[in-house]
């Protein structure tokens, strides 16, 4: 017998990988079917208009022009969107932004495409728009959905515990900001892309760089009047999604250029401009907070209005809102607390899911606060967050419980005790001529799944194969962050095997079960549940077998390992393609139903927040620490270090929890730092990577993270979601490092280097 | 446009529009998809390839441009069973995640060893500074390069 390490805690390297890095793995845009034609769509020049007039006879009968369409030639509702389904796959009435899709071309090269797309006329009456949220709000501002009884108001609502506005007046101590957030824009580098045909037997079937293949194929069907069990979607590994493919991107207009392609197939795949104007980004926002505390140092109360821009369409802009109420308070107990919170529409594109789903915005507010009050009460920040952080059984400001494993106070302690913040005050009175140094933390939290009124299920399938390895049927997308990998590692462990004794099905509605979206942290948590009880229920089925076959007579003196099963009494080996072949097909395929557990409580939360995702009931927890140091000269913040403390319970696999810190910091300290979406009047200003600054090789630090394991029994071996927590707390650990350097905290994000240039400026004059 | 080049070691003679860009050839005529389009305009690095063993970006060079050269797509990397050190690099040390910005990554990193064997590690991270990677936070490539760059200078 070899000997067998566990594959739960180690450093398993990706199943995906050697696919990967040999070019082999096929991603949604590396398809190009034979006789395929490219699909392409004629965009709003205008942010709200009435469409007059369409008209495509200057393309009709161009050479390489296969099909024309509008919204005329859809025989659905021309509906997408989760929970709202308000936006047009092709706009009929009227378009609501600058790049609301109106005519559909189908073209035999990109070349004829573009020029068909640049000639067809639309005639346009322009609407008054408005480009503001708060000015959306106002009683006479335009309207994007007339028929809405909240006018332009999507999703809006309150959580009150006690009494905030009397407790503020009992505070020794008060601090008021206003945060402005920007957009940001998830830049995976697949743009969105897909094929779709329909064939012999009218079946619609889509391969798309999709985080939520089974919903898409709910909306294409509502929405396109094709029926369900006529359309597949799958989803290949995505070359990055973040939660701008969590939803419907290119799919509709896919299924609808392959339902008038004479059978032929049909590819799209945006360039990046079109990708920046078409696809969601990170809500915009403005967030108020006053927050108050005894001299003690306990925080009594706090005030917070929110204010997202969620675009010309719902998108997931009701959910996001719900989640940044549910994290404006953080992780610390504030008995007294008003959160307002508005997602509004506007003429602007569309706010949607990315990874953090609202906390991130709420943090970057929050924990600037909580520098600003403990300065003001001359309390060490950290101390500071120490005394008010959430125990396991509090209840945070928000109201929400913490039932489930919480290591907050964990995370800060390690910080609290590690060098990086210990010879802080050494390491920035050591900065060279021209440089100034600050250091600053931020602390937050992030909920794993769906909330209280979404029921988050993941069902589970796995086979074994007539040869006696096995296969799993994934049933969550995999976009990067490696939980196929870790489907695998789960399985190995329960069924004995090694890696190389799995294959994988990638989500296909037609092969694997619905297991819900690639999002809110949760695919290794919830898809895990179920496979890891699939994984259980079918190593007893072998195992009752062997025993039924004759071959021993207990079950438990049987252990699996790699292909084999190992009579323990006798000693004998006997290869598991044996036992498969005395099983039928339907035995040797194991499903599993696992839905995740829910937060019941409280239910004073108002109806509409409490359907869009409020509360969680697990959680995970982080404490970030940046060092950060400016160029005096050019404005320009150098991050010197940066160190991640995590809670997201027990750690399955050390490289890919790694992945998650790392990757998750950096695209946080975009956000922090250079990542400015521009829009002036809804016309995009940012249209390409030269002017969307992303993060490079050459800006960022080396990341230092400690895994703080805690035990979340509710996860599959105790594990928590971590994919979105790491991006959370950059943004303010970083805006608190440079108001220690500058004397100041700057509101507007991304702290740009012009805005400290003006700040160190001012400085000098006075 | 008759176009003669060597593509992977193979000699390649093709009838082909001489304006349309590499990359366009190699994906849809050639079928080698390996070379990914990320943004088609020079800023992000996803559809490097080697020309004359140097990294050109293929999304900004013609298709008459390759007459008489040898390029390497990342399908050529390790013309055997076996990976590539630098590939192999990539897997063990965590390089990858969702792995479109991959093929590039590896294409500069030849192209950096070839020219520095040794390089530590802010060397690696200004030779790779011309390729984007929205996943990782590049720590972990940097890693895999500095390990790869040791297993190959062993091998010397």
């Amino acid at each position: 017998m070899t000997t067998y390490a566990s594959p739960i805690g180690s450093s398993l390297k990706r199943v995906d990988g050697p696919g990967k890095i040999s070019g082999l793995e096929k991603y949604a845009a590396d398809y190009y079917p034979d006789n395929f034609l490219w699909a392409g769509a004629k965009r709003s020049d205008h942010p709200h208009a009435l469409i007059k007039e369409i008209d495509i006879s200057p393309v009709r009968n161009l050479p390489g022009i296969f099909a024309v369409l509008t919204h005329e030639d859809i025989k659905g509702a021309n509906r997408v969107g989760v929970p709202e389904m308000d936006q047009p796959v092709l706009a009929d009435r009227k378009v609501r932004y600058k790049g609301d899709p109106v005519v559909l071309v189908l073209a035999e090269n990109k070349t004829v495409l573009q020029e068909a797309i640049d000639k067809i006329v639309i005639k346009y009456e322009p609407l008054p728009a408005v480009f503001d949220p708060e000015a959306a709000l106002a009683e006479n501002a335009p309207l994007l959905h007339e028929n809405r009884n909240d006018k332009n108001l999507l999703l809006g609502g309150r959580v009150v515990r006690g009494n905030s506005i009397a407790a503020m007046s009992e505070c020794d101590a008060v601090a008021e900001a206003d945060f402005q957030l920007p957009w940001q824009e998830h830049a995976y580098l697949e743009t969105e892309a897909g094929v779709a045909r329909v064939d012999e037997e009218g079946i619609l079937a889509i391969i798309a760089s999709t985080q939520t293949p089974w919903r898409d194929r709910n909306e294409l069907a509502y929405a396109l009047g094709w029926p369900l069990d006529k359309i597949r979607v799958i989803a290949p590994y995505l070359g990055g999604g973040f939660g701008g493919k969590d939803g419907i991107t290119v799919q509709g207009l896919l299924g609808l250029a392959a339902l008038h392609s004479g059978g032929r197939p049909v590819k799209m795949w945006n360039s990046r401009e079109e990708s920046f104007l078409s696809s969601t980004k990170r809500h915009p926002g403005r967030v108020h907070y006053e927050l108050g505390c005894k001299k003690d140092g306990t925080l009594y109360a706090m005030n917070c209005r929110i204010v997202l821009d969620t675009g010309a369409y719902a998108s997931l802009g009701g959910p996001v809102l719900a989640l940044a109420m549910e994290h404006a308070a953080g992780v610390y107990r504030i008995p007294h607390a008003l959160i307002e919170g508005f997602s509004v529409y506007t003429n602007n594109p569309v706010g949607g899911a990315f990874r953090g789903f609202g906390a991130p915005q709420v943090l970057a507010g929050l924990e600037q606060m909580m520098d600003i009050l403990a300065d003001k009460i001359a309390w060490d920040p950290l101390a500071f967050r120490l005394k008010n952080a959430v125990m396991r059984g509090d209840e945070t400001g928000a109201g929400v419980w913490m039932s489930n494993s919480t290591a907050i106070i964990p995370c800060l302690e390690k910080l609290q005790e590690h060098p990086l913040w210990t010879s802080r005050q050494a390491w920035v009175s050591q900065a060279p001529p021209f440089k100034l140094r600050g250091v600053g933390i931020a602390a937050g939290l992030q909920g794993t799944g769906y909330g209280p009124m979404v029921a988050d299920i993941a069902n589970a399938k796995i086979e074994l194969l007539p040869d006696g390895r096995f296969r799993i049927y994934s049933g969550v997308a995999d976009m990067g962050q490696g939980n196929n990998p870790t489907n695998v590692q789960i399985a190995a462990e329960v069924l004995g095997q090694t890696a190389d004794c799995f294959e994988l099905i990638q989500p296909d509605t037609l092969q694997t079960l619905p297991s819900g979206s690639s999002a809110a942290s949760r695919t290794t948590y919830s898809y895990g549940n179920a496979l890891k009880a699939a994984a259980l229920q079918l190593k007893e089925r072998i195992l009752t077998r062997a025993c039924n076959m004759g071959m021993g007579l207990y079950a438990e003196d049987f252990l699996l390992s790699s292909g084999r099963l190992n009579h323990l009494p006798s000693g004998r080996e006997i290869p598991l393609g044996l036992v498969a072949a005395s099983m039928r097909p339907e035995e040797r395929v194991s499903i599993y139903s696992y839905t995740a557990p829910v937060n019941r409580y409280p239910d004073k939360i108002n109806p509409d927040i409490r359907a869009a995702g409020f509360p969680h009931r697990v959680f995970a927890f982080a404490c970030h620490l940046a060092r950060v140091q400016i160029d005096e000269l050019t404005g320009e913040v150098e991050i010197s270090d940066y160190l991640a403390a995590t809670d997201a319970g027990k750690v399955l696999n050390p490289q890919l929890y790694e992945q998650q810190v790392q990757g998750g910091a950096v695209q946080g300290m975009g956000y922090a730092l250079w990542e400015d979406f521009k829009l002036d009047r809804g016309e995009l200003m940012t249209r390409n990577l030269a002017t969307y600054i992303l993060p490079t090789s050459m800006d960022v630090p080396d990341i230092l993270s400690i895994a703080v394991e805690s035990v979340e029994e509710s996860g599959p071996f105790g594990m928590k979601g971590i994919g979105e927590i790491v991006i959370n707390l950059a943004l303010p650990a970083i805006a608190n490092g440079i108001a220690r350097a500058v004397g100041q905290h700057i509101f507007k994000s991304p702290l740009t280097a012009e805005q400290l240039l003006l700040i160190l400026e001012k400085r000098a004059a006075e | 446009m008759k176009i003669a080049f060597e593509l992977n070691g193979i000699k390649q003679e093709i009838d082909y529009l001489p304006d349309r860009r590499v990359v366009d050839l190699l994906r849809e005529e050639l079928g080698y998809t390996g070379t990914k389009e990320a943004c088609g305009s020079g800023e992000c690095g996803a559809c490097t390839i080697l020309v004359d063993g140097v990294s050109k970006l293929s999304c900004l060079m013609l298709a008459a441009q390759l007459q008489g050269r040898s390029i390497t797509t990342i399908e050529g990397m390790s013309p055997g069973k076996k990976l590539h050190p630098i590939q192999q690099a990539f897997v063990d040390k965590g390089a990858v995640q969702c792995g479109f910005c991959s093929p590039g990554m590896l294409m500069a990193t030849v192209d950096l060893l070839q020219r520095n064997p040794a390089p530590d590690r802010q060397q690696i991270r200004a030779a790779l500074s011309g390729n984007l990677c929205r996943c990782t936070g590049y720590q972990k490539i940097i890693d895999a390069v500095e390990s790869a760059a040791a297993e190959m200078r062993d091998k010397l």
